[in-house]
């Protein structure tokens, strides 16, 4: 299940800081696992258990999306906007019925995700910029949509996403695994994957070597806008209403922390997609271990933080800047 | 930050007049000034239209509490241009904020330093780390600073019970002047931002700091091979931030009279979007206080233009935000492109 080196940065590492590189992150999460498992009864307990996979399964969409995006060394700041978006618009157009409304909802964040991309890839603009507009101005847009106010959903077909189960697996998380099953095929097996790994690794020599540079970063913006769409359809599935002020918010820095702790460098040219679905696992953990241990949110943040400066530290590209 | 993607052809910008034929400097400045005095102009022009078409907009009730209301973000986007100038960023400003905001209100009960101090104490350090993250063990700056906003926004929650406390500043404090204290009609809040504005524009432009800055923002490993301290003034630039962050924290706790919890969350955001708007590259080496300044008033003078409208929805505030700071850059990097 190991993420393969990605071809651009070729060279062979060795030895143990390396190794912690490539599996702390599996290391951390198996730890807590046994931790618990230990220390708190009932840990393992089936409906702990699936809160804590239904509850991460939004975050693991949205952070797939974004490991492909830092991946061509850019950032999508937007996700959580975007997420409100869909939240927005699946009350308006639920009239319709429940495939008109995910369309909608689908398609707004796939629109979203292509202008980020245009942005990016044909006028220039630094991602982070160009992304940060859309977060101003999603939400607010998500919100003059819903005039500002939390719409009660009632169609059972919605609601069954979000509580519902599939063989005795919550549907969310099901549907969370498709992405991450397709992201991971995507990087590994396709001609796209290698080429969003070799443009973030040196755009200029991916254009040199002609790589259709441009269409792969607006492709990357898409994916992006299009998972973060699906999850906001998931929580406001989840929610049983569609609640633009609140859905998804700070879900960008969430996101960024799970591809960040799993593995992946903010530099780009690499992309680990079991390495984002362990981080974001491990955030998960993380937080439900201290709150268990009836520590207050404010150590849990705290924690938190040490994590994410822990794990970067460790992973940190030790030839870059 | 991806700087390698990014044009560089902004560096002859940097202050240092160089000797350059007369012509020259005269085309670069005029090809220059819409880049970097954008926001002024932009500001002029919206101003002067609010004031024709909106009768309450020009009232000296109406311009004084939008010149106070823009100097909290305008001290925090101070910070926020210094940082992005040195190349990096600064995420943990918004919860640095809201920290120093409940500290002073905290250090309060120990008189007027101790409202002052505390806060500054504390937020220097945490851009202190932030510093130390960045220069010394070359992490990203934007990974670093985001773990220090989780950081700060918990100390926030552990001081006031997980939010649930809110410290008041008492009626008779000195302090409370700092935010509510008037001198011919304007208020204190005003004078010290333009003031500090005033100072970060001496710092760089007139300072070996700023020059050094300048260097580490262009091209960091250049000016290391100059032999400038880059380590240090990365640092530096990062407990600025952190120190303007607390210390705009506190001004507004003297304003409100106490220690909100929950103000700061996205406040990194607007800084940015002000700092952006002013004519900073986000690639560093180049940018001005001055038009840091007029990013923070023109997103407050359009925020206040909708409210004078009235009938519009209150969430068009951040629409328009959202798409007005789409146009800024789009212009900024067309002309970039044409001053190549």
């Amino acid at each position: 299940m190991s993420d393969a080196a990605l071809a651009s940065r070729p060279q062979v590492r060795r030895g143990h800081a390396n190794r912690l590189q490539e599996y702390g992150v599996y290391a951390a999460v198996a730890a807590l696992v046994l931790f618990n498992l230990v220390f708190i009864p009932n840990f393992m307990s089936l409906g702990n258990f699936r809160t804590q996979l239904v509850q991460v399964a939004p975050i693991v969409i949205v952070a797939l999306g974004m490991a492909l995006v830092i991946g061509t060394e850019g950032i999508d700041l937007s996700v959580g906007a975007v997420m409100a978006l869909a939240a927005a618009l699946i009350p308006l157009y639920l009239g319709y019925g429940l495939v008109p409304a995910l369309a909608m909802a689908l398609t707004a964040g796939l629109v979203a995700g292509v202008c980020n991309g245009l942005l990016v890839a044909y006028v220039g603009i630094q991602p982070i910029i160009a992304t940060l507009a859309l977060l101003v101005g999603g939400r607010g847009l998500a919100l003059v949509m819903a005039h500002g106010q939390l719409v009660d959903i009632h169609n059972p077909a919605l609601l069954n996403l979000g509580s519902g189960d599939l063989l005795g697996v919550p549907i969310s998380v099901v549907i969370a695994a498709v992405p991450a099953a397709l992201t991971g095929l995507l990087i590994r097996r396709t001609a796209l994957g290698r080429r969003i790994v070799a443009i973030g690794g040196n755009r200029s020599a991916s254009a040199l070597s002609g790589l259709p540079v441009r269409r792969v970063l607006v492709t990357v913006y898409a994916i992006c806008g299009l998972f973060a769409a699906l999850a906001g359809v998931l929580a406001t599935a989840r929610l049983g209403a569609g609640d633009p002020a609140d859905t998804g918010i700070l879900m960008e820095l969430s996101a960024i922390t799970a591809v960040v702790v799993g593995g992946t460098p903010l530099s780009g040219g690499r992309v680990r997609v079991a390495g984002t679905v362990a981080g974001a696992l491990l955030m998960q953990l993380v937080y439900a271990t201290l709150i268990k241990h009836n520590l207050p949110d404010s150590s849990a943040q705290m924690v938190q933080a040490a994590i994410i400066v822990v794990a970067v530290y460790v992973s940190r590209e030790r030839s870059g800047r | 930050m991806s700087t390698s993607t990014t044009p560089t052809g902004f560096h002859e910008s940097t202050p240092v007049p160089g000797p350059g034929s007369r012509e020259a400097a005269h085309r670069r400045l005029v090809a220059g000034l819409l880049q970097r005095q954008g926001a002024a102009l932009v500001f002029l022009a919206v101003m002067a239209v609010a004031w024709i078409v909106f009768p309450g907009f020009g009232t000296t009730g109406n311009l004084r509490t939008l010149a106070l209301q823009s100097s909290f973000l305008a001290v925090i986007a101070l910070g926020m241009t210094l940082v992005i100038i040195s190349g990096g960023i600064d995420l943990s400003v918004g919860s640095v904020y809201a920290l120093g905001g409940v500290l002073a209100a905290y250090g309060s009960r120990w008189g007027f330093f101790g409202a002052l101090l505390l806060p500054l104490a504390v937020c220097g350090l945490i851009g202190l780390v932030n510093g130390l993250l960045v220069a010394r063990t070359a992490m990203a700056p934007f990974i670093a600073t985001l773990a220090t906003l989780l950081f700060a926004r918990g100390l926030l929650l552990a001081i006031t019970g997980e939010g649930a406390t809110t410290y008041k500043i008492d009626n008779d404090q000195v302090f409370l002047e700092i935010g509510r204290g008037v001198l011919f009609g304007v208020g204190y809040p005003v004078y010290i931002t333009l003031a500090l504005f005033v100072a970060g524009g001496v710092l760089l432009r007139r300072t070996r700091f700023g020059q050094a800055l300048f260097a580490t923002g262009g091209s960091e490993s250049s000016a290391v091979l100059m032999g400038l301290p880059v380590a240090r003034t990365k640092i530096m630039v990062y407990v600025l931030s952190g120190l303007l962050a607390g210390f705009s924290g506190a001004m507004t706790a003297a304003y409100l009279q106490s220690g909100v919890t929950v103000i700061g969350v996205g406040t990194e955001l607007d800084a940015i979007a002000a700092v952006v708007i002013g004519g900073t590259l986000l690639t560093g080496g180049a940018g001005t206080v001055i038009g840091t300044l007029f990013g923070v008033l023109l997103r407050n003078v359009i925020q206040n233009i909708i409210n004078q409208i009235g009938t519009l929805d209150g969430n068009f505030q951040s629409v328009v935000s959202g798409a007005f700071l789409l146009v800024v850059v789009v212009v900024q990097r067309t002309l970039s492109r044409g001053r190549r």
